[in-house]
């Protein structure tokens, strides 16, 4: 069980900049991967762990070189291996699980014939063998229909089954070390679970080594025994994963573990201050000074070494680590709740709304027909309350964007209406909006990169709203963008800057600012953290929740991440397939009993704590589209009662926390079913 | 997929419809006709009359188009104003000629522009890509009839290697006419081959950056396998829609080259009857070109549909 299978020592690797000075993205990093282990390497964007992932196959990317230090498998050195001999390896001996394996699979080529190339580079099997072994390495990662399967392009698979389709390929030329580089990102909650229930059923199954690399503690926790947390470039600890989980004695991964929602204590989570240095800027002392709380003189000359402590058998890299040894864990948990003062005053009304993408056909507009079959998103009725923050959630395809897209008036609605305070009805043409409507209703996009112009500075970026909505011009804009800016705590000094210059937190500040500056009375949120990392992420959060108790705003936060949702929002209603499956205040959504979708979601989600594991119950299949009657979640019901849910769209019920289920099961029923499990 | 070729075709036909009405309405509103072009100084009175009459231009303007599209559809341009020819039989060698040249240049333009845009991105930033990035470069940057007349000094007249114009008759055959081809065609190939061949280049990096092309090599895939299965298959296909443009573009370079040249072929008849004001001529012309334009662009289009597996499926499934 304890031989090496590989061997990292001193490995630095950099590049040279524009100025032509040597700069590392990676920094002296040493550590041993033993035989049957699986290694979790955590960190968050920029501290390098997926260019130490593929330094461990001798792959370093263009533009990258190794500047010191070896990889070692099996004593030879990768990084110095002709590509021929790589060629032997790579695949064979080590394979490699990608992010995003819809990218990572050649698009013009059938899945059957991608498996069957590495088959062929590294067995010695027969045509007919092979056929053979492929189906069963589609069997094993649990695709239906395998033969059939084989035959279809990357394009034509869901997400999850792509993921899956990569495992396969992976486990083709049954390699002793797997690298899987952020497998699960980007995948529905129900699904990461599932696929990684399969990884570590693999695992123990082969006995082959892992190596997980993940920004996402929750699913390092479920399928790790070590864990190293990288920051800028270097371990910063290294051991067992309970003890860094439970007590993290560096305060950076305690920081980390203390800026993640979680689902068991609610409430908004504590941030850290700051972003990691850009590589190249950090020149003495310790990486982690600028943003760590017990920093004294000595971190900012001199750089702390990876020290090993026996009793804990981590290795840690920190002066003052030993401060954090006796904190206890439940010092994790967060204790700052959010306290909204929800007025008992309607400030939007959506009434039987439904939205649909279908476009009229030519013909049909010739003769205005209207296509009134299964709309996208159907029959939605929510009151939100002046102060309220009310929670869209569901995965993709649930229809939560299109709901706000809707409100916001960038998307026509088929029937139904939207009003706003009280009596005001938002017209579904965005151009005959009131100039005062459009005001009122902001949105903050997902993705600050693609919201924000690249060509417009921060200041012209803020000023568009001031000066559209309140006419201001000169000195009184500048000023009025000055304190819009120091609101999201961005200084005077950002007014010049361009979005390519600020970091993945500041541009969603900007975008903040920018929704702000027109004095809103609703924000449209669209999982305005989801591309942030979590210490960012938590920060975000703060920011929204400190804005909102200053204006008294009202937020719609749609989000597919339930931990986030269950830290800020007062009020959830849980979307699947277009249709609303249960509304209520957020404490009582989060209990049993609830509907099926939600009792699957909840299931699904991962702590940061090996000892919680998530809940499988239904399959993760995909429905693309919803089912023309009866109940929306009818095909992945776990609970499902016959012909009434396939037939009869379900009723409302009022569960006793006041929360409304849409289901056909009693109520009592539910919760008796669901206290079993 | 049918439905969806068959609309295509639907398309091309509207875009030359609209074509065509347009030159028909710019010759109209141009001062003076064909009658008065034709008898100059003699166009007054009882002769105008008679050509009017002759030449059926006393009927409305939509009735003329009616009856010239209705000719254009069965494949009869009319009557030319020099010589009173048929425009067919001026048309028909002139056209032969042009599309012997073109699909020289292209034959030869395309696979040179295939293997060195591929060579320089696999070299990228080594010396061979320096070497033909800087050629290619170069030769984008000279217009045809800069390099042709180039051409002609240094090969035809210093070297005296081949004949500097093309001194055939309009209906020459295909042997007659191929030693004289071969500098138009270096002329006309070179701009387009430097152009296919820059875009080549830039797609074959995009796709060797891709994560697939990194996943297969982390599959162990050996490096020329994973340039043919992996790599250019998916490199060519964005590819084929601007080889067709530049086929396109090419129509406008043979026409400074056949000039320069002396070329009997479509591109001089473009400007011979541009500057006899031989209008029905200069609508035939506008319409095949047209034409062409419009084809290429179609064939481009049901290429990438039937290449792509990706639109493939996705006209399946609807």
């Amino acid at each position: 069980m304890d031989s090496a299978i590989q061997i990292i020592n001193n490995l630095t690797i950099g590049f040279t900049s524009q100025k032509g000075k040597q700069i590392s993205i990676l920094k002296n990093i040493s550590t041993t991967i033993k035989k049957g282990e699986t290694v979790g390497i955590v960190g968050e964007s920029g501290s390098g762990k997926s260019t130490l992932a593929l330094a461990m196959m001798g792959y370093v990317k263009h533009g990258l070189y190794t500047i010191s230090g070896e990889c070692l498998f099996h004593s030879n050195n990768l990084l110095e291996m002709k590509n021929k001999d790589l060629e032997n390896i790579r695949g064979r001996k080590i394979a490699m699980i990608p992010q995003n394996a819809g990218q990572s699979l050649t698009p013009n080529l059938k899945i059957g014939y991608q498996i069957d190339e590495a088959l062929k580079l590294h067995t010695d099997l027969k045509k007919e063998e092979r056929d053979k072994k492929i189906s069963e390495l589609l069997n094993k990662v649990r695709l239906p229909s395998p033969e059939i399967m084989a035959q279809r392009y990357p394009h034509e698979l869901s997400g999850g089954q792509q993921q899956r389709v990569a495992v396969a390929m992976a486990l083709a030329g049954n390699p002793e070390l797997l690298l899987l580089d952020e497998p699960t990102t980007g995948l529905d909650v129900t699904t990461q679970a599932h696929v990684l229930e399969l990884l570590n059923f693999i695992a123990k199954d082969t006995g082959t080594s892992m190596v997980y690399v993940s920004h996402d503690l929750g699913a390092i926790a479920q399928v790790s025994d070590r864990v190293i947390v990288m920051y800028s470039g270097e371990i910063v600890l290294d051991g067992p994963v309970r003890s860094i989980l439970k007590n993290p004695i560096h305060p950076y991964t305690f920081g980390l573990l203390k800026s993640i929602p979680k689902l068991t204590s609610p409430g908004l989570p504590d941030s850290m201050s700051g972003s990691q240095p850009q590589p190249g800027t950090i020149k003495t002392g310790c990486s982690f000074y600028e943003r760590c709380n017990l920093a004294e003189d000595k971190c900012k000359n001199n750089s702390p070494t990876l020290e090993y402590i026996d009793d804990l058998n981590t290795s840690v890299r920190c002066f003052k680590y030993k401060e954090l040894i006796n904190v206890k864990e439940t010092n994790l948990d967060i204790v700052k709740s959010i306290n909204n003062d929800v007025l008992q005053n309607e400030i939007l009304d959506i009434s039987k709304v439904s939205i649909s993408y279908a476009k009229q056909k030519f013909i049909d507009q010739l003769l205005n027909k209207i296509d009134d079959s299964n709309p996208t998103v159907q029959d939605i009725n929510i009151n939100i309350n002046k102060g309220e923050t009310l929670a869209l959630v569901g995965e993709s395809g649930s229809g939560k964007s299109t709901i706000l897209k809707s409100i916001a008036g960038l998307l026509k609605t088929k029937d139904g209406m939207i009003k706003f305070d009280k009596d005001k009805v938002l017209s579904n043409d965005l151009k005959m909006r009131d100039p005062g409507f459009l005001r009122a209703i902001q949105l903050i996009f997902q993705n600050p990169d693609e919201s924000l112009n690249p060509n417009h500075t921060v200041e012209e970026i803020v000023s568009q709203p001031l000066r559209l909505y309140f006419g201001l011009k000169g000195d009184e804009l500048k000023q009025k963008i000055i304190e819009v800016l120091e609101k999201v705590r961005l200084g005077e000094f950002y007014l010049t800057r361009y979005p390519r210059q600020l970091s993945g937190g500041e541009k969603q500040r900007v975008a903040v600012a920018r929704a702000f500056a027109a004095k809103p009375d609703i924000i449209l949120c669209d999982e305005v953290t989801s591309a942030l990392d979590v210490s960012v992420q938590a920060a975000v959060l703060n920011l929204l929740q400190e804005l909102k108790e200053d204006f008294g705003t009202t937020y719609i936060f749609v989000s597919h991440d339930l931990a986030v949702v269950r830290a800020i929002s007062d009020r959830v209603a849980v979307l699947y397939q277009g249709r609303l499956c249960e509304i209520g205040p957020s404490k009582n959504v989060y209990q049993l009993p609830s509907h099926p979708y939600t009792e699957v979601l909840l299931g699904a989600v991962l702590e940061p704590d090996p000892d919680v594991k998530p809940k499988l119950v239904a399959e993760d299949i995909v429905e693309e589209m919803p089912p023309e009657k009866g109940c929306s979640f009818q095909g992945r019901c776990p609970r499902i009662l016959g012909d009434i849910c396939k037939n009869e769209v379900p009723p409302w019920q009022i569960g006793e926390n006041g929360n409304s289920i849409r289901c056909h099961i009693k109520v009592e029923e539910l919760k008796k079913q669901q206290n079993i499990n | 997929m049918l439905l969806l070729v068959l609309k295509r075709i639907l398309l091309g036909f509207i875009t030359l419809f609209i074509v065509s009405l347009i030159t028909f309405s710019g010759v109209e509103v141009l001062p003076g006709d064909a009658c008065t072009t034709y008898l100059e100084r003699e166009a007054y009175g009882a002769a105008l009359e008679a050509c009017y009459e002759r030449l059926g231009l006393n009927t409305p303007a939509h009735e003329r188009y009616i009856s010239w599209a209705a000719g254009v559809l069965q494949g009869d341009f009319g009557y030319s104003l020099s010589g009173e020819m048929r425009i067919n039989d001026v048309l028909g060698p002139r056209v032969k000629n042009s599309m012997v040249l073109a699909s020289a240049s292209i034959l030869i333009g395309i696979p040179i522009a295939l293997l060195l845009g591929i060579i320089t991105a696999l070299w990228r930033d080594k010396l061979p890509d320096i070497i033909i990035s800087t050629i290619t470069i170069f030769s984008m940057t000279i217009p045809e009839f800069i390099s042709a007349t180039l051409l002609i000094l240094i090969v035809a007249i210093w070297l005296e290697w081949l004949p500097g114009i093309v001194i055939v008759p309009t209906g020459a055959s295909i042997s007659e006419l191929l030693p004289n081809i071969i500098l138009p065609v270096i002329a006309i190939s070179m701009i387009m081959t430097a152009h296919m061949a820059r875009m080549v280049r830039s797609s074959v990096i995009q796709v060797m950056a891709s994560d697939y092309v990194q996943m297969a090599i982390l599959k162990g895939v050996p490096y020329w396998k994973m340039v043919f299965k992996h790599v250019l298959p998916n490199a060519l296909l964005p590819a084929i829609n601007v080889v067709a443009l530049t086929i396109a573009w090419l129509l406008g370079g043979v026409v400074v080259t056949e000039v320069v040249f002396n070329y009997p072929g479509l591109g001089r008849l473009v400007i011979e009857s541009i500057s006899n004001r031989d209008l029905p001529v200069v609508q035939a012309l506008a319409i095949i070109l047209a034409s062409i334009y419009v084809s290429i662009n179609l064939i481009a289009d049901l290429m990438t549909l039937m290449l792509n597996p990706r639109l493939k499926s996705l006209q399946i499934k609807k």
